[in-house]
């Protein structure tokens, strides 16, 4: 169980890394998604299956839609006025 | 400022932060000890204070049931400011758009899709307070899944599956809900959120008193502002098409 642990905890670091590190907005948006999936592993292997079900709906749906159509007006906007 | 300005600066303030880090670390009890008397005591005590089979559950829509209306306020809060805001500035009449997936194996999936992620969201609004789940959790699965109709079919479609009037009510009834729960047990004669319904039999629906009517409430509270927001959102993107046409 301790190297399931430390697995998940090595991917969830590894994960944020890479966020913070990509530049692209919609790469970012969805690399998140996946950072926020191996957030859920962690959470399961921590016996915290309520706070994994939160963490599956809100950042593999709810917050890569919100950037995604926030980009897409954006994008669309910048290439009208160019 | 200097590029090596900034640089020593930001230093120290890392340096300070890294510290201040190693310190409360060091203050931490061991790994997997856990110290506080707060969960121990609910484990022992919610089973037959509250017969839910789901402590979280108890937690969130009872003992802490005060803060869990406050929660659910700041999000109709979020979902109705950003509609205001949004159905204020647009002029645009989307009515017409056709936003059609043309790929016929995406449809085909999402038409599968659909029903399997509503039935799996409802699930986990239902049986919240059996097994891990609830209000929150499902209310938003559940928004993503009307949202599939959307994403493999046609904007249209999504409009007419979620009309906006219900999609108001819904997130409007869902909060109010929560709050009238709250008033009704202060009229019964109890404290404010006071579970006063029979607790039932353990691990059944039936269980936990109140808790199930405020976790529907969320349920329907959170469904509805998620499905607003896409709404919206998706309504903003769509009458940026109207003016490029």
């Amino acid at each position: 169980m301790i190297g399931v642990q430390i697995a998940a905890l090595a991917l969830v670091g590894g994960l944020a890394l890479a966020v913070v590190l990509v530049h692209d907005v919609l790469r970012v948006a969805m690399l998140y998604g996946v950072y926020g999936l191996v957030l859920v592993v962690l959470f399961v292997v921590f016996q915290a299956p309520d706070v994994a079900l939160s963490q599956l709906a809100v950042s593999t749906v709810a917050f890569p839609l919100i950037v995604v159509t926030a980009l897409a007006k954006v994008k669309r906007r910048e290439r009208r006025n160019r | 400022m200097t590029r090596t300005g900034r640089i020593a600066l930001s230093a120290v303030g890392l340096a300070g932060m890294a510290a201040m880090l190693a310190w409360g670390v060091a203050g931490l009890e061991p790994f997997g000890h856990y110290p506080g008397p707060y969960g121990t005591l609910l484990n022992a005590v919610e089973p037959g204070e509250r017969h839910a089979a789901n402590v979280v559950a108890a937690v969130v829509f009872d003992y802490r049931g005060l803060d869990t209306l406050g929660e659910e306020l700041i999000l109709f809060c979020a979902a109705t400011g950003l509609a205001f805001l949004l159905r204020e500035n647009r002029e645009e009449n989307t009515r017409g758009v056709r936003d059609r997936v043309s790929s016929d194996g995406l449809r085909a999936a999402g038409i599968v899709a659909v029903p399997v992620v509503v039935l799996l969201a409802l699930d986990m609004v239902a049986h919240g307070y059996v097994t891990p789940g609830g209000g929150f959790q499902g209310g938003v699965a559940a928004a993503g899944g009307l949202l599939l109709v959307y994403l493999a079919g046609d904007w249209r479609a999504l409009r007419r599956a979620a009309p906006l009037p219900v999609v108001d009510t819904a997130e409007a009834g869902g909060a109010a809900g929560f709050a009238v729960l709250g008033f009704v047990t202060l009229i019964a004669g109890g404290a404010f959120l006071d579970n006063l319904l029979p607790f039932g039999t353990f691990g059944t629906l039936t269980s936990g008193g109140t808790i199930p009517v405020a976790n529907w409430c969320a349920g329907l509270e959170v469904t509805a502002a998620f499905v607003l927001i896409f709404l919206e959102f998706l309504e903003e993107i769509m009458a940026e098409r109207v003016r490029d046409s």
